[in-house]
């Protein structure tokens, strides 16, 4: 799976993760700067919930019609004299794009951010054609750079880094003497990149949404990168997921509104860009060929299942941002591209649960991704069907745990065997009990007892005083 | 007015004081409190581990269990909610849908029931502690509950409460997350101890025996001075 990074198992990466301070300290002043930002954006906009049900609407309806709006959004691409290609797998989108590529002869190709290219692992399908990909998002920049880091962050890929790694970096890859200062390493990175937009064969971006009505597509940025992409570069292509589409420009105007506050509490991101199809005559700048590429890649395998409202993201990253997960382990452990709460819902979707079976897990079910979806996908409620579905459907609970739960739900539908199971709690603890607390416990009692002391039960059960009191005895 | 207590298995075995001192408040304020012995526990961790066919028979269990109360109270926010996701469990079985809906309807977290229902926020407590508040996840943000505790506490005397920093921040209990992601619950429980020492608390005060029974494990096993107390235990207190 190309949207898998690494090969150390769950445990093994979220140890390093939990070891690597340089990228938590990053993480968790990132959450902090982020979280007071969203609030003021949302409160700024007036009635926050009311503009999330109006979203999730959005969302919704134009998933359950899907099928009408990409067509209509294809016929309005072509009409215009762009190039459309639906892509079933990743395989298929890498193929169609390297056609693309060889037919002009590509040398060099500049690309905007996409976390869809790197789902399909496109740059490598790339070069393997032997043309040089450069990624001109700072924070993609920066990894590229870096010997092709993986992205830890969907909207700020490289947030598992401080500038001062930042900075030895660039010195050691591109001879950088200048200080760790951000506005000196973003003029660096300006400078760099300028002769690369002038020289590149191709422009590839991915896509915020695509309006279906005029065949446009929207590209939300700070850097102005994008627009640099998609003027210069005799021919455009353009990577979207089927499911980056809304009917008209006023819900994208809705959405772009939600996304720019979500992702980085700002009214609108400096850089917003429409853009439909090649240049007409008389325009000045703009590519001459533009090619459309919507990915399926196992999407069509979740519409219409419960899980079809995680196609309602529009990868702000407002979960990942107050996750309490995400702040410790970071977004390699996550072992996708994905991270945080919604890669775990999205990850063993389209990688399958071979892959991805822990992620379900890898939450208290807090719910504060819930809460701060701008489009009120209920993440947290689609991590528990996930794990409904690896025990029930995939059949993949341990025995013992099976056992247990088969054993606990028999006890507590069955008041006798309930109370008799508590009554005999404080004698069965009892050879585990020190000082009036449990410090290394039996079984699945453990791996609690690894970092914190379990209570003593209690001699008399609550059930028992009453009982006693309501006859008049102990009070 | 009549009113069922719903213990939680934590609370039946673990901290039946707990369950003392909600009774007494409620009795105090004019409720007669009654225990329905048939009930067990809601489910939680078979749900949330995913074995829902388990759940839904220990949820019809505990629908007829409390189905002549008028009104059920639990000193447990976590459990309260999960009586009410009872109703998106029965989402294909419309008679024990309605049975759930009901019982939702009739189930009240103990701060929200003496708040919301019983009109009521000074309870005559006083308890000369400084103090500070663990906002339990799924008590402020799935049931909703999040003023109801702190008006209760602003009216005990003597208590000095202090803001929790990042109080909206899990403790890392999670039910069997605690178990099956140590080193992950790991770090989550101490940076929640260390903004509970920013506030030079003396007292942590909560309202859901799990997160309590975590953030005190842990304290206790780092051997630190903070005692951890049941929002019902402060309540009753005089003195
Ligand atoms: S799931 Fe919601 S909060 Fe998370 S990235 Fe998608 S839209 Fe944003």
């Amino acid at each position: 799976m190309p949207m898998k990074i690494g090969d150390v198992e769950f445990f093994g990466r979220v140890d390093k993760g939990l070891r690597n301070s340089f990228m938590r300290n990053a993480v968790v002043s990132a959450q902090e700067r982020l979280k007071g930002a969203k609030l003021n954006a949302a409160e700024e906009l007036g009635d926050w919930e009311e503009w999330r049900n109006l979203s999730e609407e959005i969302r919704q309806h134009t998933l359950e019609n899907l099928d009408y709006y990409l067509e209509e959004l294809t016929e309005n691409v072509c009409k215009q004299g762009g190039h459309v290609f639906f892509a079933q797998t990743a395989e298929e989108a890498n193929e169609y794009i390297t056609r693309v590529s060889k037919e002009k002869k590509a040398k060099k190709i500049i690309k905007s951010k996409s976390m869809v290219t790197e789902e399909i692992s496109m740059n490598d399908a790339l070069e393997a054609l032997g043309c040089e990909v450069i990624e001109s998002d700072l924070g993609e920049y920066i990894l590229q750079l870096d010997d092709h880091d993986p992205p830890s962050h969907i909207v700020a890929p490289a947030l598992h880094k401080n500038k001062e790694q930042i900075r030895e970096t660039f010195s050691e890859k591109k001879g950088y003497k200048k200080t760790s200062k951000p506005e000196e390493l973003a003029l660096f990175a300006r400078e760099q990149l300028r002769a690369d937009f002038l020289s590149a064969d191709i422009g590839i971006t991915g896509c915020n949404f695509a309006v279906a009505e005029s065949g446009a597509i929207s590209l939300v940025t700070n850097e102005g990168n994008a627009r640099l992409s998609t003027s210069l570069p005799k021919t455009q292509i353009t990577v979207m997921g089927m499911e980056r589409i809304v009917p008209t420009w006023e819900e994208l105007d809705i959405l772009v509104s939600m996304l720019c506050r979500s992702a980085v509490g700002q009214k609108l991101t400096s850089y917003i860009t429409g853009l439909i199809g090649p240049k007409d005559k008389g325009d000045v700048d703009g590519p001459e060929e533009f090619h459309l590429v919507i990915l399926d890649n196992g999407r069509s395998n979740i519409l219409g299942t419960e899980f079809q409202s995680a196609l309602h993201c529009i990868r702000c990253a407002a979960c990942i941002n107050v996750c309490p997960i995400y702040r410790h382990i970071g977004g390699h452990s996550y072992g996708s591209i994905y991270p945080g709460p919604i890669g775990a819902v999205l990850s063993p979707l389209l990688g399958g649960y071979e892959d991805y079976k822990e992620l379900p897990y890898a939450s208290s079910l807090c719910a504060a991704c819930t809460e701060a979806c701008p489009v009120k996908i209920p993440l947290h409620d689609l991590l528990v069907k996930h794990r409904r579905n690896i025990v029930e459907e995939h059949g993949k609970g341990t025995f013992g745990e099976k056992l247990a739960m088969r054993g606990f739900s028999l006890a507590a539908s069955s008041p006798k065997i309930f109370s008799m199971g508590s009554k005999s709690a404080p004698t069965v603890m009892s050879p585990f009990i020190k000082d009036g607390k449990v410090k290394k416990g039996p079984g699945p009692i453990k791996p609690w007892t690894d970092i914190r002391d379990f209570p003593e039960p209690s001699k008399q059960s609550f059930r028992e005083w009453f009982k006693k009191r309501d006859k008049g005895g102990d009070q | 007015m009549k009113v069922s207590l719903f213990i939680t298995c934590l609370g039946d075995v673990f901290y039946p004081y707990v369950g003392k001192d909600t009774v007494e408040i409620l009795e105090r304020l004019n409720c007669e409190v009654v225990f329905p012995k048939n009930q067990t526990c809601c489910g939680q961790p078979a749900y949330n581990s995913g074995y829902h066919k388990e759940t839904k028979d220990v949820a019809k269990h505990m629908i007829k269990t409390f189905e002549q109360s008028d009104y059920i109270v639990s000193p447990s926010g976590s459990c309260v909610t999960m009586f009410h996701e009872y109703v998106h469990l029965f989402d294909h079985d419309k008679e024990w849908q309605e049975k759930a809906q009901s019982l939702a309807n009739r189930t009240f977290e103990f701060t929200q029931f003496i708040v919301d229902v019983l009109k009521v926020e000074n309870v005559g407590a006083s308890f000369s502690k400084r103090a500070t508040y663990h906002t339990s996840c799924h008590m402020s943000r799935l049931l909703g509950v999040k003023d109801a505790p702190m008006k209760l506490l602003e009216n005990v005397k003597g208590l000095e409460l202090s803001n929790l920093p990042n109080k909206e921040i899990c403790c890392g209990f999670g039910g069997t997350f605690s178990v099956k992601m140590v080193p992950i619950s790991e770090q989550m429980v101490n940076e929640k101890i260390e903004h509970i020492e920013e506030t030079d608390a003396e007292v942590l005060i909560g309202a859901d025996c799990g997160c309590l029974m975590n953030i005190g494990g842990r304290i206790e096993r780092q051997g630190k001075p903070i005692k951890v107390m049941h929002i019902a235990q402060v309540l009753n207190s005089r003195g």
